[in-house]
């Protein structure tokens, strides 16, 4: 008799017969949603396609022997040579300068904001902290060219009209925010449980923001000073503007310099033919900058997991 | 008034009201707090317990709006602990806390122990040392952690971590120590282990404990204080009050029926 009642009972495949159109109308949602995805990612898989494959007719010219090692980045001349690092150095010395600036001035206002700030103040100052970030850079480029670099030569006079330096140090008040914010956000994820421990041990307030809080929010600090790395390798107006864009080999941000970034703006915004040899060279400079975005991007990732904190 | 056969007082409420903002959370305790021995606060949810607690080291301090109303005298020299004019964290260097969740700092074991001599100011490398050893063998963990002290605290049982948030206490020599429910996170085995080292600690310190366990009040506590809605309901020997309390109220919280 239970074998007779079981077989009237709707079987597992029939509930499911029912629910037929919603779950067409769920796979077609979920089909719309892996398209969006894949655009990204496939667009991601396009650039890097272009620039390799670029880059492979661009070293088919030029050895990568000289491409790393020559001191001269002179591709349109008739003497060409095709020394990255000259671009390289550019682009290291003013993210440098950027980050010397960028890094100190943002953490230390994360930390104010974070552990001193009063909630009203904090309301208030982040919001603006971070309209800071949406000017459009072409606006900080001028105000290095402007502001900047003339403030600089009353203090250096040898200091010329373009240089790293101004660039750079712009470049840096540029990035504050990202790092601020960041920032902010992973020391306040910082249970109060932790402040309180060191509070109760007779601790001042920046006693136990220095050695409790940033220990504990440095991961999330880490990944904001990476990003940070990439923004400012990656910056194009503000140099291309201020820091001057003839290639020098050069470690000494007072003088100018063209980065990996400016020469590219430089060159696709000319007129060489395409298909040249020096139309080919934006591809190897993009796929240059792209490798070093990709690296601290990499290590950013592995500082994330091996400071993560488990609260 | 003090009876003869009762030991010397370490603090003393008066008059105590606390509010949160508007909200009146501790109502005119008078209660004494002997040296060297565990006193236990109960009672149910909410009662107050944990907000009386933290007004010994004026944790409350920390957050806007919060006001104390009366004082905690503190002996031998009779500071009122709520002054005014008295700096919180002067308060927090003689009297320690452990708190409910064990929270080491992302610190090795060693610079957890060491943390509140370094706040101190001490940098002696020997001296840390020796009081290092000193407050993890007090926290009873020095021979489980003795060869590792360089790894991080976080690699520690929650068991462990509570020792060591004991030894931190401890490393700084305080006169009163704060409980706040230290063994609410863990397990029957790690709990019997702090409540013995609280039975072995109020031989060198005088202990204030939050617990929610009524056996453990009963097994830890010299003094018991039932708390109920913000006010002191009942304070006295722990065998007085779970044998025969006074209190109509006591005894409903004790014997399990309310709360």
């Amino acid at each position: 008799m239970s074998a007779n009642n079981a077989s009237d009972l709707p079987t597992v495949s029939d509930r499911l017969a029912k629910n037929a159109m919603r779950h067409a109308s769920e796979r077609i949602i979920e089909m719309l949603l892996f398209a969006a995805a894949a655009v990204s990612v496939l667009t991601t898989v396009g650039i890097v396609y272009v620039l390799v494959s670029e880059s492979i007719n661009f070293f088919q010219n030029v050895s990568i022997v000289d491409f790393l090692t020559d001191t001269q980045w002179t591709p349109l001349f008739d003497d060409a040579h095709f020394g990255i690092m000259v671009l390289v150095s550019g682009t290291v010395v003013s993210s440098a300068v950027a980050l010397a600036v960028a890094i100190p001035m943002g953490t230390v206002i994360a930390i104010y904001l974070s552990e001193f700030a009063k909630p009203r103040l904090r309301e208030v100052a982040k919001p603006v902290l971070e309209l800071l970030g949406g000017i459009p850079t072409i606006v900080f480029g001028y105000f290095a060219l402007l502001m900047v670099t003339p403030l600089l030569q009353k203090i250096f006079p040898e200091l010329p009209g373009f240089s790293l330096l101004s660039a750079g140090l712009v470049m840096g008040i540029m990035i504050v925010p990202y790092i601020a914010s960041l920032s902010e956000d992973a020391m306040r994820a910082v249970p109060m449980s932790l402040r309180e421990g060191s509070y109760a041990m007779g601790a001042t307030k920046l006693y136990t923001a220095i050695h409790v809080v940033v220990p504990a929010a440095f991961s999330g600090l880490a990944a904001s000073y990476i990003l940070a790395i990439s923004r400012a390798v990656g910056e194009t107006m503000i140099l291309a503007v201020a820091a001057g864009m003839q290639p020098n080999l050069t470690w000494n941000p007072t003088e100018p310099a063209a980065t990996i970034t400016s020469y590219i703006v430089q060159v696709a915004l000319g007129d060489l033919p395409h298909g040249s040899i020096g139309y080919q060279t934006i591809f190897a400079a993009g796929l240059t900058l792209i490798l070093i975005t990709l690296c601290f991007n990499i290590l950013g990732q592995w500082l994330r997991r091996k400071f993560r904190e488990n609260y | 008034m003090q009876i003869h056969d009762q030991p010397a007082l370490k603090a003393e409420a008066r008059n105590l009201n606390f509010f949160y903002g508007e909200a009146k959370a501790l109502k005119n305790i008078n209660m004494p707090i002997y040296d060297k021995k565990v006193t236990a606060l109960i009672g149910p949810s909410g009662c107050g317990k944990s907000t009386y607690l933290r007004s010994f080291n004026r944790m409350h301090d920390l957050y806007p709006g919060n006001r104390y109303e009366g004082e905690i005298r503190f002996y031998p020299d009779n500071t009122n602990l709520l002054s005014p004019e008295v700096d919180p964290i002067e308060v927090r260097m003689r009297v320690g806390m452990v708190f409910q969740k064990p929270n080491p700092f992302p610190k090795s074991i060693y610079e957890n122990v060491a943390y509140g001599l370094r706040v101190r100011g001490e940098n002696n490398k020997r001296v840390l040392d020796d009081k290092v050893e000193q407050a993890l063998k007090g926290g009873a963990l020095w021979d489980e952690v003795k060869d590792r002290l360089n790894e991080l605290a976080s690699n520690l049982s929650g068991g462990q971590q509570q020792r060591l948030c004991i030894a931190r206490a401890l490393a700084t020599d305080p006169e009163l120590l704060l409980f706040d429910e230290p063994t609410s996170a863990l397990d029957p085995i790690a709990t019997g282990a702090i409540e013995e080292l609280v039975h072995e600690l109020k031989k060198r310190v005088t202990i204030l404990i939050v617990t929610h366990n009524m056996q453990q009040a009963a097994r830890v506590s010299d003094y018991t204080a039932y708390m109920y809605l913000g006010e002191m309901i009942e304070f006295g020997k722990t065998d007085e009050i779970f044998i025969k309390p006074n209190d109509k109220r006591t005894e409903d919280y004790i014997t399990g029926r309310m709360g």
